[in-house]
């Protein structure tokens, strides 16, 4: 397997009023030919910036400040923003959804029109071409009555239609990666297993990478093959996903599992056990590890030692913790 | 028909929430959107009952017609032994103290320009229940039972995190010492590691303090944890009420085993083994409900008899109601 | 998906929301957004010395406003006279000075009249909706479809002059305004879920516009009565210079302006003078306005 993208000690870093917000904080990943990745965390863990970063789509007063990003032989950060190079890029070869597809779309231009316009602008087709391939794509991304429906407004489409419409758009110019912002949390559980099951379905049609952006452990367990769980800025642990789930090695990924209520838990049977206390504030962070003030396995080597760095704790198996967990749960 | 049974904290009958969608000047009415269509249930004292659904099937205004923030269509909604349904505002004031409500978005439910024990006392004022020094102790006590500092009660509430600010809200709804609470998605806006906090907090309070809550989400894995019983509603009516393991273990109505499919498992092994009903199309307007059980035509189960009459919500047993023909 | 994809995210949400704040007064933040541009500073200012002349007006002054002296009239700027005299020999500096009084009796007055008719007026629309909404719209119709000046000099006209008549005429036709903005501001923080708790919890409804919903709906209006005491202040000017406003003798701006309009040529000061003070003023509070709209906007919330 090939490796599309590979993005090395990644720091996005915001310049706030209160301070400088270390929102990604050194991040490593890199995503395989055909591959589906889950990149699973909280609210302000960087996740959603990580990805922004490598679209190069931050803005002020956000700064990336340092890493690599490697795609197709080229350091994307090398190129300008808003340069030709990186407009040939992005919305072409890498393409991205977005939570709430009613503010990425725009309110006043058909669907057909906001589809045929990549279509023109990325492969030069002409304009009946590209309509025939816009309702070719709406077809295949499940919109029913897709000749018709294509010169409708986006407001006339349901939640997850529009969603529907936001993936075919991703898809149009056969990207080499689609990252998904949390694709399925503003719509309903039936919505989401449908939508899920469809990017699936065309990930391996079109060959192409697929990295979905969630905080819920659930969405990526079905379909991805490899997870990346982080916190405060920087990855705590990356696995193929079912050693992630079987065997868990770091505290806060063991938390996160725990604190979600399970289908068929009698009731009563069993408390939650929630991760104590909260995320921590990214101003102003202490060097030690970021989750020892919430963790239940710390040790005085944690208290400390600096944050540690990923190691290997077996078959593409990776955590960022001092403490060898396994023996004590 | 059973007699008036004191165990009961709720019963609803027969409500309908029917909202006009009107035109023109003359605020012609064009149609109904038919949010609460017909439904029945109780909810026994210290028990939770789940109410469970996507969005738009009127889960939340049943919540709200419960709390009298809407004035039903038609029905009754006997709360602790008074048809409150066509109450005026006037004597169900008092009624009011005794239910508590939690809303889902702890950005939105709180005045942001209304310090935090203000907004916590804000119940007591209202029913002159404490004032001065007694005020402040309960406001105090309060703070502590939902896991705050009381020394953080002169903040706004944008000084606190999400999941303070719930429990600012949840402190808010217990601050009468109501017995129903009403819980529209208290933890769906919050991060995953703060929702356990917030369940187990619910959960600790109800034993502490004998609660019944009406408990709103669409999450059926939370739902099922925390409810007795469960109820699961699609556009505006009951499917399925029972409890909560019988749910799990013997669910019923197509719709039900739907959900219990779509809601994704953080187990690969699992996921990759079962089987997934994927829902075809999508849930239909409820200004113009398909005809007969408004399930039929998503259901892989359906005849043609499912299109001409509403299923009745019928027990087969043991308390497990279902509005379903084919069962 | 096109290129210039705005993600619509301040930082703010981009960093999400569990991020626990650090403990800020909100209050230092709208100071230090106000005082962190000049032009706001210079208008904040203007205002804050037109104030103290107001209140020191008597000390300030160098004259007697209203005594005339036949023998010194349309002197031109001298040691003794800083601002020249008028036709009836009275200090046109003392009368600036005192005509201060004047102008901001009438502005903050007419202003604050018609802030607090036209919220309470707003509010109630705002709140109850229903038959209540529609007769104060369509009293607030009624009011903008009639031309404002028309409306302050049929009033000023018919009641013949006066400053309580000048405050009256102004102040009424500043309700519509502030009814239309307040009652837009206060529907939109109706929406919250605070409003369905208040409700929930049985809270009466002055308790639920007094605590809840107005002083939410508040601050954007500060920028709408700030901007407005400059507004009043032009017309009560504009009243005045058509002789139907402030009587004289008593010195206002305006009327200065007038009674000085005979002798351009020959004493520009005169007229001049009072013109530079309105127009002072008018930057002033307009500035003061700009600032509390940039201080109080919540876009610029954890940005600035």
């Amino acid at each position: 397997m090939s490796v599309v993208l590979d993005v090395e000690n990644l720091k996005t870093y915001f310049h706030t009023e209160y301070g400088l917000v270390k929102a990604v904080d050194g991040v490593s990943f890199h995503i395989n030919q055909g591959e589906i990745i889950g990149l699973v965390g909280e609210s302000g863990c960087g996740k959603s910036v990580s990805i922004l970063s490598v679209m190069q789509l931050i803005q002020s007063p956000g700064e990336i400040v340092d890493g690599k990003i490697m795609f197709e032989g080229q350091d994307l950060l090398q190129y300008e923003a808003n340069g030709p190079q990186m407009r040939a890029t992005r919305g072409r070869k890498m393409t991205m959804i977005f939570q709430e597809p009613m503010t990425s779309l725009n309110p006043v231009i058909t669907i057909c029109r906001q589809m045929t316009e990549i279509l023109e602008l990325h492969l030069d087709m002409d304009r009946h071409t590209a309509r025939e391939r816009a309702i070719e794509l709406l077809r295949m991304v499940g919109v029913p009555d897709a000749a018709s429906r294509i010169d409708d407004y986006p407001h006339q489409f349901s939640g997850g239609m529009r969603q529907r419409v936001m993936i075919a758009m991703a898809i149009s110019c056969n990207p080499m990666i689609i990252f998904a912002d949390e694709p399925t949390t503003a719509v309903d559980v039936t919505t989401q297993a449908q939508l899920l099951e469809l990017m699936k379905d065309l990930v391996t049609r079109i060959n192409t990478s697929l990295v979905i952006v969630t905080h819920n452990l659930g969405v990526v367990a079905r379909y991805a093959q490899r997870i990346y769980v982080m916190y405060a800025g920087r990855i705590v642990e990356s696995g193929p996903a079912e050693d992630i789930f079987d065997n868990p090695q770091h505290p806060y990924t063991i938390g996160l599992l725990d604190s979600v209520p399970r289908l068929g838990e009698k009731h009563g049977s069993k408390k939650l056990i929630p991760i104590y206390g909260l995320p921590p504030n990214l101003i102003n962070m202490p060097p030690t590890c970021a989750f020892l003030p919430r963790c239940t396995y710390k040790t005085e080597k944690c208290e400390k030692e600096p944050w540690p760095a990923l190691r290997s704790t077996g078959d593409n198996h990776y955590i960022s913790c001092y403490v060898d967990v396994r023996g004590k749960q | 028909m059973k007699e008036p049974d004191n165990d009961l904290m709720v019963e609803v009958k027969n409500l309908k929430m029917y909202f006009p969608i009107t035109r023109g000047l003359l605020k012609r009415k064009v149609a109904d959107v038919k949010a609460v269509d017909d439904i029945s249930f109780y909810i026994k004292k210290h028990e939770t009952l789940g109410l469970v659904g996507e969005s738009g099937c009127g889960k939340t205004t049943t919540g709200r017609c419960i709390l009298r923030l809407y004035q039903p269509t038609s029905g009754n909604i006997i709360f602790a032994g008074k048809d409150i349904s066509n109450m005026r505002e006037g004597k169900l004031k008092p009624l009011r103290s005794n239910m508590g409500a939690i809303f889902q978005d702890p950005f939105g439910s709180l005045n942001p320009r209304q310090i935090a024990g203000s907004i916590v006392g804000d119940p007591l004022k209202v029913h002159d229940m404490a004032t001065g020094s007694e005020l402040d102790d309960r406001v105090a006590e309060l703070f502590q039972m939902v896991g705050l500092d009381p020394t953080m009660k002169d903040r706004v509430p944008h000084e606190f995190s999400g999941g303070q600010r719930q429990r600012i809200g949840v402190a808010r709804a217990l601050a009468c010492r109501p017995s129903l609470v009403i819980c529209d998605e208290p933890i769906s806006a919050l991060d995953v590691s703060i929702q356990a906090q917030i369940i187990n907090l619910l959960e600790e309070l109800q034993e502490k303090m004998g609660l019944t809550y009406l408990f709103i989400a669409h999450d059926l894995a939370v739902v099922q944890h925390i409810s007795e019983r469960v109820a699961v509603m699609y556009l505006g009516r009951i499917v399925e009420i029972t409890t909560s393991e019988e749910l799990y273990e013997n669910p019923l109505h197509p719709y039900t085993k739907a959900l219990f499919s779509a809601i994704p498992i953080p187990n690969p092994k699992i996921e990759k083994t079962r089987t997934h009903i994927v829902l075809k199309g999508e849930v239909p307007s409820p200004v113009n409900p398909p005809t007969g059980c408004h399930f039929h035509p998503r259901c892989h189960m359906a005849v043609e008899e499912c299109s001409r009459e509403r299923p009745p919500l019928r027990d087969i047993g043991g308390g497990h109601l279902v509005a379903c023909i084919r069962v | 998906m096109s290129d210039d994809i705005e993600t619509g995210e301040t930082p703010a949400d981009a960093l999400g929301g569990e991020v626990a704040l650090p403990k800020h007064s909100e209050w230092k933040r709208i100071v230090r957004v106000f005082f962190g541009r000049t032009l706001y500073v210079i208008g904040f200012v203007i205002v804050v010395i037109l104030i103290l002349t107001a209140i020191f007006a008597p000390w300030i002054a160098t004259h007697d406003p209203y005594s005339t002296d036949l023998r010194h009239k349309l002197e031109q700027p001298s040691t003794e006279h800083w601002l020249g005299t008028d036709a009836v020999g009275r200090d046109t500096y003392s009368r600036i000075i005192y005509g201060t009084q004047i102008s901001l009796l009438i502005g903050f007055s007419a202003v604050s009249a018609s802030a607090i008719v036209g919220m309470l007026m707003g509010l109630a629309a705002a709140y109850f909706g229903g038959w209540v909404f529609a007769i104060i719209m369509r009293f607030t119709d009624a009011l903008m479809a009639l031309p404002g000046i028309i409306l302050v000099l049929l009033i000023a006209g018919l009641a013949g002059g006066g400053i309580p008549v000048v405050i009256f005429a102004l102040g009424f036709g500043g309700i519509a305004m502030m009814c239309r903005m307040m009652c837009g501001l206060a529907l939109s923080v109706k929406q919250n879920d605070y409003v369905l708790a208040g409700r929930a919890m049985g809270m009466s409804h002055w308790r639920m516009m007094l605590t809840q919903i107005f002083p939410n709906a508040f601050p954007p209006l500060m920028v709408g009565i700030t901007m407005g005491i400059g507004g009043v202040v032009l017309g009560e000017a504009g009243l005045s210079f058509l002789g139907i406003g402030v009587m004289p003798p008593t010195p206002s701006w305006g009327g200065m302006v007038n009674s000085g309009q005979a002798y351009l040529l020959k004493n520009p000061i005169l007229s001049l003078a009072p013109g530079v003070a309105i127009m002072l003023l008018v930057f002033g509070f307009n500035m003061v306005g700009d600032g509390v709209r940039d201080a109080v906007d919540p876009k610029l919330r954890g940005v600035i």
